[in-house]
């Protein structure tokens, strides 16, 4: 019998953990409609936070020898019914749309998370209070509430940002109380427990890191809804008033317009569908690279 | 040596009920018995084992010594302070004397948190010691439990099942504690690696005088490891006794068929035969009398109708061996 040396040998770890987020960037930009939606968003962020450069015309001026012109050199996409330069008027929308998206899912967000990681970790009572009413508040559509915040303190860009951002709080309180409820059961939020660490530290140390996964994917779709129904309001004329050009407004005014100018309808209209597109996209993306199991399945 | 010591752990009939509700009012229906009167204690240095099937309840009794569940019955002292009842705040003091390490090496880490953080965390919680003698501390601990320091900035993910456990060890040393709940320790790694890590627990415990209460249910790791072995049964001691003595001449029916259903590494040995008939019983609805006795192949008419108290068995042992059967 020969006895052979079993050489041993410990593998070496890659000197450096990768972080988890750059792995998540890695393979967002593996899929292509994701980089479509991420190049969308950057260029129409870029085209709101540089308006005041790159739009030589105000778009509240008035050129009255060029009403309702088609695309033209003076205005490239072209005027309204008062003469208004159409692309003025979109990238000042744009800003609208972003802040609207922005500042409505950062309230849901906001409010709706810390609701949601208060009623997971204490369970019980507290929980069946907190989502009774998450409940009630989900009841009622954005564009109710909207309509309503409107009639009571007039359409301005903060009520729609408060109504959008109130309609969106159910969703992400449910939303992070659902991966909550599991983490909130592994060993090391018990570790932390049995350590002496506060009810606050664990919850924003263990379970807020460990369960934001499916809020970034629930914020990126809702800003696309957000966009959406901006737009609406704007439409139906209790969204922001104008003078402010914002694409559902515009859409408004166009729409009268419709057979003696349809671009005027067809710009906002684009612009919206590809923005709202763009926001879907990198949702869904997000979606598939943070949660693998899902893939396919939501599509 | 002589001197009688207060235990570092003392549990007197210790019960944690779980609520069964029913209907939109949430009522009471009925409660799981999960622990029902367990009464045992460990000395300082020394490991009691605790064995049982699955469900009996010894993970739960693990859990409400440490206060992750709030016992319904019975008292806990912790190196003869009562802990039974103290709140959140005045239970962090006494929280820092025992630790816990679990059975699963991959949900009992944070998979967001470098190995050094996971390990140092609990020392930023009592503010034990800050800066680059904390960074020191971690160090320390890592070489301890056999794991180098240029891995302190690695995820867990990037470790072994066998180092995800020493990770484990070393968060439940850092703040010197006395006594530490092994959950299942070994349960979820590979034979080689469990004696590495049971290895590494005795060396550890050596040095450090600590305490274990080791949760388990394979008695070859629980005879090597433990000084008393405790045997339970649908929420309650039916038997313990020391090692030795335990393992030599069980005295409870139940015991007798774990440890004849233990596979001998020798096959000219002959084996009694006494394999256990039908499931644990429920401990929502639990039978009446002893609640082995549908189970158990001596069972008489009294075992049936009268519960046997965990007591003293009579001569020819050594003491501290008690048993709860009528027929002992």
């Amino acid at each position: 019998m020969s006895s052979s040396v079993i050489e041993v040998t410990t593998p070496q770890p890659t000197p450096l953990g990768s972080h988890p987020v750059v792995e998540v960037l890695r393979k967002l930009f593996r899929i292509p409609p994701a980089v479509f939606g991420v190049v969308v968003i950057t260029l129409t962020v870029f085209a709101a936070l540089s308006a005041p450069w790159i739009v030589p015309i105000d778009p509240e001026e008035m050129d009255f020898d060029n009403l309702l012109s088609g695309i033209s050199a003076e205005h490239w996409l072209g005027s309204d019914q008062m003469g208004r330069d159409t692309l003025a008027r979109l990238i000042k929308g744009a800003q609208v749309a972003l802040m609207v998206s922005l500042g409505a899912v950062g309230l849901g967000v906001l409010i709706g998370v810390p609701l949601g990681l208060v009623s997971v970790y204490f369970r019980g009572f507290v929980d069946d209070a907190i989502m009774r009413l998450m409940d009630s508040l989900a009841v009622f559509p954005s564009l109710l509430i909207a309509v309503g915040l409107a009639a009571a303190i007039g359409g301005s860009l903060t009520t729609v940002i408060v109504a959008i951002g109130l309609a969106n709080v159910p969703w992400m309180a449910r939303v992070i109380r659902s991966q909550g409820l599991m983490i909130r059961e592994l060993d090391y939020v018990a570790a932390a427990e049995a350590g002496g660490m506060s009810h606050p530290r664990i919850i924003i140390k263990h379970i807020l890191p460990n369960s934001v996964a499916p809020v970034i994917v629930q914020s990126t779709l809702s800003m696309g809804y957000a966009v959406l129904t901006e737009a609406a309001l704007g439409f139906i004329g209790v969204g922001i008033q104008p003078p402010t050009p914002t694409w559902g407004n515009m859409l408004q005014q166009a729409f009268p317009m419709l057979d003696q100018q349809p671009l005027l309808s067809v710009v906002p209209g684009l612009a919206i569908f590809v923005l709202v597109l763009a926001f879907n996209f990198v949702g869904d993306a997000v979606r598939d690279v943070l949660d693998p199991r899902l893939k396919g399945v939501i599509h | 040596m002589t001197s009688v010591k207060t235990p570092v752990l003392e549990v007197t009939d210790l019960k944690k009920h779980f609520p069964v509700r029913k209907g939109v009012l949430g009522r009471v229906a009925d409660n799981v018995h999960a622990v029902d009167g367990v009464t045992f204690s460990i000395n300082e240095g020394e490991t009691l084992g605790l064995v049982g099937e699955s469900g009996c309840g010894k993970s739960t009794v693990g859990r409400t010594v440490l206060r992750l569940l709030k016992p319904t019955a019975g008292s806990i002292r912790l190196v003869g302070n009562d802990i039974t009842t103290l709140g959140n705040r005045a239970l962090r003091a006494h929280r820092r004397r025992m630790q816990i390490i679990f059975q699963d090496p991959f949900s009992s880490l944070d998979p967001r948190m470098s190995a050094g953080e996971i390990v140092g965390e609990l020392l930023d919680v009592h503010g034990v010691i800050t800066g680059s003698e904390r960074k020191q501390r971690v160090a320390e601990l890592f070489e301890h439990v056999g794991l180098r320091s240029d891995q302190l900035r690695n995820y867990p993910h990037e470790f072994s099942g066998g180092q995800r456990q020493r990770l484990g060890i070393a968060r439940a040393l850092s703040l010197n504690p006395e006594l530490i709940i092994c959950d299942e320790p070994v349960s979820a790694l590979d034979v080689s690696i469990q004696a590495q890590v049971i290895n590494l627990l005795m060396d550890l415990q050596q040095e450090y005088s600590l305490s274990y209460l080791f949760i388990a249910h394979d008695l070859a790791v629980v005879e090597h490891i433990s000084d008393q072995v405790a045997v339970m049964y649908l929420g309650r001691i039916v038997e313990v006794a020391d090692k030795r003595e335990l393992f030599a001449s069980p005295q409870h029916p139940y015991t007798e068929s774990l440890l004849a259903a233990v596979p001998a590494p020798d096959p000219a040995r002959e084996r009694k035969k006494r394999l256990l008939k039908g499931d644990v019983p429920s401990p929502i609805s639990r039978p009446s009398g002893c609640h082995f006795h549908t189970r158990c192949p001596y069972a008489t008419e009294r075992c049936r109708v009268e519960d046997p108290p965990l007591k003293e068995v009579a001569e020819g042992h050594r003491i501290g061996h008690r048993v709860a059967c009528h027929l002992r």
